[in-house]
């Protein structure tokens, strides 16, 4: 039978899986010391909780989940500049907004959920042209969007604020706190707060960022690295890459998604995000600043910058008491060594966001009652 | 519960929504039928058995793929009442108009009520109009009532599902949230997903004449994963489900990927489970796929010795993990 790479059946075939899963185990037995493989894309840690794949890998490989989640790394103080935009809305002003962020507790844990029960205008959309429709029809109104994400969701937002130039919207604007992966990675290894042994690399931001940006990776630290896809084989085989050049002792980088990586990345996306944003030091939940690991409006296209439009200052706000979100976010704890967690913090009433968003490594555990 | 104002999630049919149902419904009218809290109430008259039951449809937007608020305020209400082994007899309409809602829409509403009541083979014999002020509903609300007559050797029950039962799956899952959501936002998804509203009292009452069957499960709000955890809690028994058993389209599985959204959660207005011994389960699975509404029907699952009233769910690869009680609405993710 020939195999059909683009059918999801292939990517869940159990022979497959038990075939890479037997060299797993023969290469964590030649290691034999204790491998941490730090998944850095929310995507992945929803993906492995989903199939059960910590469950199923030796017991000295373990996944630990990094800062992947694009709402779960905004920073409590821009999570609080976010839901005050709800108190100049109503009459004047609609927040627009992906589902994830709707829940997302303040420091004072109201949420733009909460927000909108007591009267804001919030609207959640698929699309961030959805926001543009939203403002065209509402000309009296201004309309926000909460733009929040990772090198996959800010090029969507680049050409959204295009487009709005183009066609003469000018009652529509975007909180402009996008993330960059490489950065982030950077700051881990630098910091050494984690032991990390392995990277798996987020798909899809690769897909638009290409390879290139991983190269300091093995130059500089040394540290192995293969990006994957989202399927369990993909995953899978991505543990398996990354076993084999620790056993090996050759760190690279490999590729296990090149069905959807190319070495150039996505040369439009790129090309727009290069029109619209400048690089800032982004703020980083429980972290603080990391150099130039941010997107955010630049040039003429920073008249669309919300935060500025309505002049709401960076604010500096303490994680909520208790609170592990931000050990989680670094890999230092997992989700079920924070106190609150599945106790005052559920996905209904969550104290921080990786409770929340669909992507957060404490939502996983919960959802899919992890324990490992 | 932490929240001192109702949420939207209070009324999306997973663990909130039990949380409401417990602190405040049963909290003050608790009696020993209504406890059993299943699709229909059973009200016992010694030479005749009844079962009754209400719901209230708010769906937005009114006409979508498939269906439309009428269609799914019958099918629905026939539905709760068939899953219980009840013959639907005769259902009430009570509708909530908004101010300034087209009349032909609501005449459209009618004639799609009608024509499912007709297949259904159920009458509509009482109801009742309001029309409130503009802006103080979403166009149109209905409740419908039913009531249906169960024969007296039927006794349908989640409290007698026993170790070696099996789950059979009358269908494909998740149509009717995708299509609702896709139709709701202009998603622009293609792949012709049609909500699977339906009446199913035909379906059911083909095996349940031969067979017996331990519980039936209309699968609505909160999905399969909602109903297998209330059915292990009521049972105390765990389940296991298997990922590959379950039937779902590849439109459906694809829209599910790309929004971020398990079709295990979502929401079917044309699907029922069923708990039933192996021996009969077979025979019951024969007599689905020869109906229009379980062509794809499947057996999907089984209820396990283990005394811990869990659910599980065997992926593809072979690993296990718990299925837990929805949260509440699915919301679609960032990236």
């Amino acid at each position: 039978m020939k195999n059909n790479y683009f059918s999801e059946k292939y990517w869940k075939d159990p022979t497959i899986a038990n075939k890479i899963l037997r060299e797993i185990f023969l290469l964590s037995k030649k290691i034999k010391k204790s491998i941490n493989i730090m998944e850095v894309c929310g995507t992945h840690t929803m993906a492995i909780a989903a199939s059960g794949i910590r469950d199923i890998l030796p017991n000295n490989v373990n996944l630990i989940s990094g800062p992947g989640c694009p709402v779960c790394v905004t920073s409590a103080g821009d999570i609080d500049r976010i839901i005050s935009l709800s108190d100049i809305s109503g009459d004047k002003l609609i927040i627009t907004t992906f589902g994830d962020m709707l829940k997302v507790p303040g420091s004072g844990r109201k949420s733009l959920s909460e927000a909108k029960v007591n009267g804001a205008d919030v609207r959640v959309v698929y699309s961030p042209m959805d926001a543009v429709k939203i403002a065209r029809d509402n000309p009296s109104k201004e309309v926000v969007f909460v733009g929040v994400g990772f090198e996959t969701t800010a090029p969507l937002i680049a050409l959204t604020v295009m487009e709005s130039v183009n066609i003469n919207i000018n009652n529509f604007s975007v909180t402009p706190l996008f993330k960059l992966v490489p950065p982030a990675l950077r700051f881990l290894l630098d910091s050494k707060i984690a032991k990390i042994d392995a990277f798996l690399l987020p798909g899809h931001v690769s897909a638009v960022i290409g390879y290139e940006p991983y190269d300091f990776l093995v130059k500089e630290y040394n540290m192995p690295g293969t990006i994957a896809g989202f399927e369990p084989l993909d995953i899978l085989r991505g543990v398996e890459l990354l076993l084999r050049q620790i056993e090996s002792g050759r760190p690279g980088l490999d590729v296990e998604y090149s069905r959807a990586v190319k070495k150039e990345g996505n040369k439009v996306a790129l090309s727009v995000m290069k029109k619209v944003y400048g690089t800032y030091d982004a703020q980083w939940r429980a972290i603080g600043p990391i150099k130039n690991s941010g997107y955010t409006l630049s040039g003429t296209y920073e008249k669309y910058d919300a935060f500025k439009k309505f002049a709401i200052k960076e604010r500096k706000v303490e994680e909520p008491a208790g609170c592990l979100c931000g050990k989680v976010l670094l890999g230092l704890v997992k989700p079920n060594a924070c106190h609150h967690f599945a106790k005052g913090c559920t996905p209904q009433t969550p104290i921080g966001p990786c409770m929340v968003s669909s992507e957060g490594a404490c939502a996983a555990w919960y959802k899919y009652g992890l324990k490992r | 519960m932490l929240y001192d104002k109702i949420l939207l999630a209070c009324g999306s049919g997973g663990r909130l929504t039990s949380e409401i149902i417990k602190e405040v419904f049963l909290k003050n009218f608790s009696n020993k039928i209504l406890k059993e809290l299943e699709d229909s109430a059973v009200l016992d008259f010694g030479s005749t058995k009844l079962a009754f039951t209400t719901d209230s449809y708010v769906v937005n937007p009114l006409f979508f793929p498939g269906g439309d608020i009428g269609k799914i305020a019958v099918c629905g209400t026939v539905n709760d009442l068939s899953v219980k082994g009840a013959r639907p007899y005769a259902i009430s309409c009570a509708f909530i108009i908004e101010e300034g809602f087209p009349l032909t829409d609501l005449k459209k509403i009618v004639v799609s009520m009608k024509k499912a009541a007709n297949e259904a083979g159920v009458l509509i014999v009482t109801g009742d109009t309001k029309v409130v002020e503009r802006g103080k509903a979403d166009g149109v609300f209905i409740n419908t009532s039913g009531v249906g007559i169960i024969e007296k050797k039927v006794e349908i029950s989640q409290s007698k599902i026993r170790p070696g039962d099996v789950v059979i799956l009358s269908g494909e899952l998740a149509a009717h949230g995708v299509s609702v959501l896709n139709a709701r936002n202009n998603l622009g998804i293609n792949g012709d997903i049609k909500s699977d509203c339906a009446p199913l009292n035909g379906l059911i009452s083909q095996f349940l004449k031969k067979y017996e069957v331990k519980s039936i499960r209309d699968i609505t709000r909160g999905g399969l994963g909602m109903i297998l955890n209330e059915a292990a809690s009521a049972c105390k028994f765990s389940i296991e489900i298997e990922e590959d058993l379950l039937p779902i389209s590849d439109p459906v599985k694809n829209a599910c990927l790309m929004l971020g959204i398990d079709p295990i959660y979502a929401a079917n207005e044309g699907k029922i489970a069923v708990f039933a011994s192996e021996k009969n389960a077979q025979e019951i699975l024969k007599l689905m796929k020869n109906h229009r509404y379980g062509k794809r029907a499947a057996i999907v699952g089984r209820v396990l010795s283990e005394k811990k009233s869990k659910v599980y769910l065997k992926t593809s690869i072979g690993a296990r993990r718990i299925l837990t009680m929805p949260e509440g609405e699915q919301l679609p993710r960032i990236c």
